[in-house]
């Protein structure tokens, strides 16, 4: 496989969330504004790259019946590393996402990835590969947050700095049900019908 | 939030209803959406998870406050927690089978599914973040997973209704799905702050 399809892969033909429909709990989660969402995929994806990465080149030594434990201890170190650097760099943002950085351990998604690709394939391919799946789910989680915030909240902020204000120059009344849970569910439906509509078309 | 002030009455509707963990919380919503078509199948789903998560929250308090804390070794909770309980889980599945195969055939093939469900996780860290004691732990992960098979069973009701409406092309499967939580969701959000919670 080439290395740009590997990469053009997990952005839309198999993004993660939108069209393989997996690691959904920290995307439904964390994505109610723009800002926190691209936090949450830029935390997922250092984790699954380097988890892809650290596979790929031991996945010589890694006995086959002992790999799963093996995958989980090397995934949660980083996500330890993610853990620590956030809570001390960027104390706004780890408290906003809260339980779910730690939770990263447990995203299917990474664990999909060890298991179905960088346990097989080159270092090369393995480190394209997670990173791109790591911005199909990047790409996802942040859509999510900023349409989600651009109703619900009428703003679209991205690292404070505000992009655009609904409120203050339309008479604009957000819908506050779309930064509550139920938004989350039902927007991220419509993205997916969404997606599924333009993959039909293409 | 959860402390240890609360009475257990308060705990339990806390944790079933007004923060449900599906519904409010955004946790263990794989296995929400990927085993919830039957209303049997949720029930023993639920069975399950109430048991796991009880047994996997008493091994995380026991490892975090007889082991890490004093051996000062905080950083390996993620590690450890997780370690802990997809062991848990095979020992538990290899036990059950041994000694209760008419258990094992209800609950047998939704235990793997378990580890890797976040919730087991999710509560495990929330039951040490928030401080609680050991009784206080698990009255709330009991209710927390009760609130689970609540919602679920709740859900696969609905689920069953929908394979037989019309509904546009482009809605069906996943996406209809998702929209019906969201209106699940919805309805969940009328507890909200119900008793100052």
């Amino acid at each position: 496989m080439d290395k740009l399809k590997i990469f053009t892969n997990g952005l839309l033909r198999e993004n993660p969330v939108l069209v393989l429909i997996i690691g959904l709990c920290p995307v439904l989660a964390t994505g109610s504004s723009m800002n926190d969402g691209f936090g949450m995929g830029v935390a997922t994806t250092f984790v699954l790259v380097s988890s892809n990465l650290f596979i790929s080149v031991l996945r010589n030594y890694i006995p086959d019946s002992l790999r799963l434990p093996i995958f989980i201890v090397i995934i949660s170190t980083f996500v330890t590393i993610v853990d620590y650097v956030m809570h001390a760099y960027m104390v706004e943002l780890y408290a906003s996402l809260g339980i779910f950085i730690p939770l990263i351990v447990v995203n299917c998604i990474i664990l999909g990835r060890a298991e179905a690709f960088a346990y097989k394939n080159s270092v090369k391919s393995s480190l394209i590969d997670g990173i791109g799946m790591g911005a199909g789910f990047t790409l996802a989680i942040t859509a999510l947050g900023a349409i989600r915030e651009l109703i619900g909240n009428g703003t679209l902020t991205f690292f404070n700095r505000e992009l655009l204000n609904l409120s203050s120059s339309l008479s604009f009344q957000p819908a506050l049900v779309f930064i509550m849970p139920p938004g989350a569910f039902i927007v991220i439906g419509f993205m997916i019908a969404g997606v599924r509509w333009i993959l039909k078309r293409s | 939030m959860i402390d240890n002030q609360m009475t257990w009455y308060m705990i339990v509707l806390s944790a079933l209803l007004v923060n449900n963990i599906v519904l409010i919380r955004f946790l263990a919503l794989c296995s929400f959406f990927g085993v919830s078509n039957r209303i049997e199948i949720s029930l023993s789903m639920g069975m399950a998870v109430i048991f796991v998560m009880t047994l996997a929250s008493a091994a995380a308090w026991i490892i975090w406050y007889f082991f890490l804390i004093p051996l000062n070794i905080e950083f390996l909770r993620t590690a450890s927690f997780i370690l802990v309980i997809a062991t848990l889980v095979q020992l538990v599945e290899m036990y059950i089978k041994k000694t209760a195969p008419a258990l094992y055939n209800a609950l047998g093939i939704y235990l793997p599914l378990i580890t890797t469900n976040c919730a087991v996780l999710g509560i495990a860290i929330l039951i040490i973040d928030y401080r609680l004691g050991f009784l206080n732990s698990l009255i709330y992960t009991i209710s927390v997973a009760a609130g689970y098979t609540l919602s679920i069973i709740l859900f696969a009701g609905i689920r069953e209704r929908i394979e037989m409406a019309p509904i546009p092309d482009i809605l069906k499967g996943s996406p209809i799905i998702f929209i019906t939580a969201g209106i699940m969701s919805l309805a969940f959000l009328g507890f909200a702050h119900l008793f100052g919670l």
